[in-house]
């Protein structure tokens, strides 16, 4: 007679260095496969939305920044878009490309510290001490443009918040000729090397009908051999101009997304290049006084500057009545806002659409039957931030 | 892009005339509001017609309306990879109605129903797992309601008398002011009241 088997539980966090920020997973495991796994989120939640309906339009910008933390512009942008939309603003062509600029950043970014860390999860300590170090260089760069490393509140609605300095410019072009070195580096660590192949090749497949399915977007989808990216399909800001490809991979598995995410941080560098070299002059904001703040010089001398001034930083300004729902391709996927507003100062309510919400939602049928070793090379796959899960 | 969306709504409007309250674009956005009986079949035909496509659920979002008579609206955002399009499906709900789960045709629709239920309240048939998913284990009330103060009910420390940590009611050491600056934008409407007053009293 077989002996009576029970089903051993296990909690994988909170305060578990794979799994990226807080998050508890139950797993359930019959000797070391998976048999169920229950993602506790909602751990970093803060009430985002809640926060936004209280605040105006300008303030609400920051929240932002402390979703996905990793690249904070890239969901600054989506609510400056969704703001202009109802607003039916234009923003100035040199904004336009500001922004593209660096929304690629983060897009580089968050690819170094997933990939990096991902390697690390799986047994590989130099990838994140070199990729550290770049992201540490890109960060400098927020920091020139908007005066902080991370929480950059440097999008607004109908532009940027100032202009760049050329220096920064010149530096930023610097990097992005080096870079690709960087990223031949990483790859001659990760891309062939033994032990990474085999933790992640053919672990964590999704078909394409899944990736759909599961609603997932950004590497998750493309990594399954979608050809879907916002920036190409339903172009925003200056995409439309720019030369890119879109790395789409063959199996859908966990490698095939680390290839993915190498490849888009090269086209990343290809588009700030072209940025650069196009980067037009002129305003960085909407001229537009009713929405954006009049020039510290203009405030001394002009009465309706001052006016202007003084009624956007207590009342702010008011948004026409509607609904609107704007995504951007932020580097983790469809990063959404849809924003509702009743004609007033502050948004009547704005729901975030997180692509890692999905993502993690489908950790439950991506480990099924997996090796419990292979968790953190899923989850780290996943590109999971909690910042933007819980919000 | 427009014409497109346009053909859409036509479509729609033709094919599920009866189930379609209203129909609008905005901002190039497609808009189509319907009963909350006919939330399954309106969705499994957006999945599968030839023209529409939707095949992925993007998100589904709840607002509060306090005032209304139905109280809460239910916005589910879908996206087409096929013909490159976007719409959005609402539906309106009275306070206590239960509504159909789309976890059947959608599976990602599991967490996002879990959302809306611990956000709002709102509670779906047939979910195969309807718990809270964001707030704190044993946590009470629906925090995006309207009438969900921002500075909630409890608070949470670590006391170092039970050493545990421990739920309090919110205490605030200066209330949380809510600054109404509203005002209108081109100008007073009062002067006129104040100029009366003036010339009816003494100036002063």
């Amino acid at each position: 007679m077989a002996k009576k088997t029970k089903s051993l539980n296990l909690n994988f966090g909170p305060q578990h260095p794979a799994a990226h920020g807080v998050l508890r997973l139950i797993l359930e495991l019959d000797g070391e496969v998976v048999e169920k796994a229950d993602p506790h989120i909602g751990l970093l939640h803060r009430g985002t939305e809640k926060l936004i309906e209280q605040k105006t339009y300008t303030q609400a910008l920051p929240y932002f920044d402390r979703l996905d933390y990793v690249a904070p512009m890239n969901q600054e942008h989506a609510f400056a878009l969704a703001a202009e939309k109802l607003l039916k603003i234009e923003v100035p062509i040199r904004a336009k490309y500001i922004r593209v600029i660096f929304c690629e950043i983060g897009r580089i970014l968050s690819h170094i510290l997933n990939v990096t860390t991902q390697a690390l999860d799986v047994g590989a300590l130099t990838p994140s001490l070199w990729g550290f170090e770049e992201r540490e260089t890109l960060m400098t760069f927020y920091e020139r443009a908007s005066g902080s490393r991370l929480h950059a509140n440097y999008f607004r609605t109908g532009g940027v918040h100032q202009d760049i300095p050329l220096k920064l410019i010149e530096d930023i072009e610097k990097f992005c000729r080096s870079f690709p070195n960087i990223i031949d580096d990483l790859e001659g660590l990760l891309t062939e090397n033994r032990i990474f192949k085999q933790r992640n090749v053919e672990i964590g497949i999704v078909t394409k009908q899944e990736a759909l399915d599961h609603s997932f977007s950004g590497v998750m989808l493309r990594g399954s051999g979608v050809p879907w990216d916002l920036r190409r399909s339903q172009p925003y800001e200056i995409y439309k101009d720019l030369d890119f490809k879109i790395p789409v991979g063959k199996n859908g598995d966990c490698y095939d997304r680390y290839l993915c995410r190498i490849e888009e941080m090269r086209e990343s560098v290809k588009i700030i290049l072209q940025c650069i070299d196009k980067l037009p002059k002129g305003p960085v904001k909407s001229i537009d006084g009713k929405i954006s703040p009049p020039n510290r010089d203009d405030l001394k001398e002009s009465m309706e500057a001052l006016i202007h001034h003084f009624k956007l930083f207590t009342e702010g300004y008011r948004v026409p009545k509607g609904d609107v729902y704007t995504a951007v391709e932020a580097p983790k996927g469809e990063f959404g806002v849809y924003l509702i507003s009743d004609g007033s100062n502050k948004p009547y309510r704005c729901k975030i659409r997180a692509p890692g919400f999905s993502h993690l939602q489908a950790m439950d049928y991506l480990i099924r039957g997996h090796m419990l070793a292979d968790v953190p090379a899923v989850l780290g796959s996943l590109d999971i931030v909690f910042g933007e899960v819980d919000r | 892009m427009l014409n497109q969306i346009t053909k859409l709504e036509k479509l729609i409007n033709s094919e599920l005339s009866s189930k379609v309250l209203k129909s609008f674009i905005k901002n190039n956005e497609l808009m189509i509001e319907i009963d909350d009986n006919d939330l399954v079949e309106v969705i499994q035909f957006l999945k599968a017609n030839e023209h529409c496509k939707f095949k992925q659920l993007i998100d589904i979002a709840g607002v509060d309306y306090p005032d209304e008579e139905k109280r809460f609206k239910l916005i589910y955002l879908f996206l087409s990879h096929e013909h490159n399009h976007r719409i959005k499906l609402s539906i309106q709900l009275e306070a206590r109605q239960v509504i159909n789960s789309i976890t059947k045709i959608f599976p990602s629709a599991n967490w996002m129903e879990r959302e809306v239920f611990d956000m709002y309240g709102i509670k779906f048939k047939n979910h195969p797992d309807l718990r809270r998913i964001l707030t704190d284990y044993g946590f009470k009330g629906h925090p995006l309601r309207k009438d969900f103060p921002l500075t909630g009910f409890n608070e949470v420390r670590y006391s170092e008398k039970e050493k545990k940590v421990i739920y309090e009611p919110v205490k605030l050491e200066q209330n949380y002011r809510n600054f109404d600056f509203e005002s209108p934008w081109e100008g007073t409407n009062y002067v006129k009241e104040v100029k009366k007053l003036n010339t009816d009293g003494k100036k002063n």
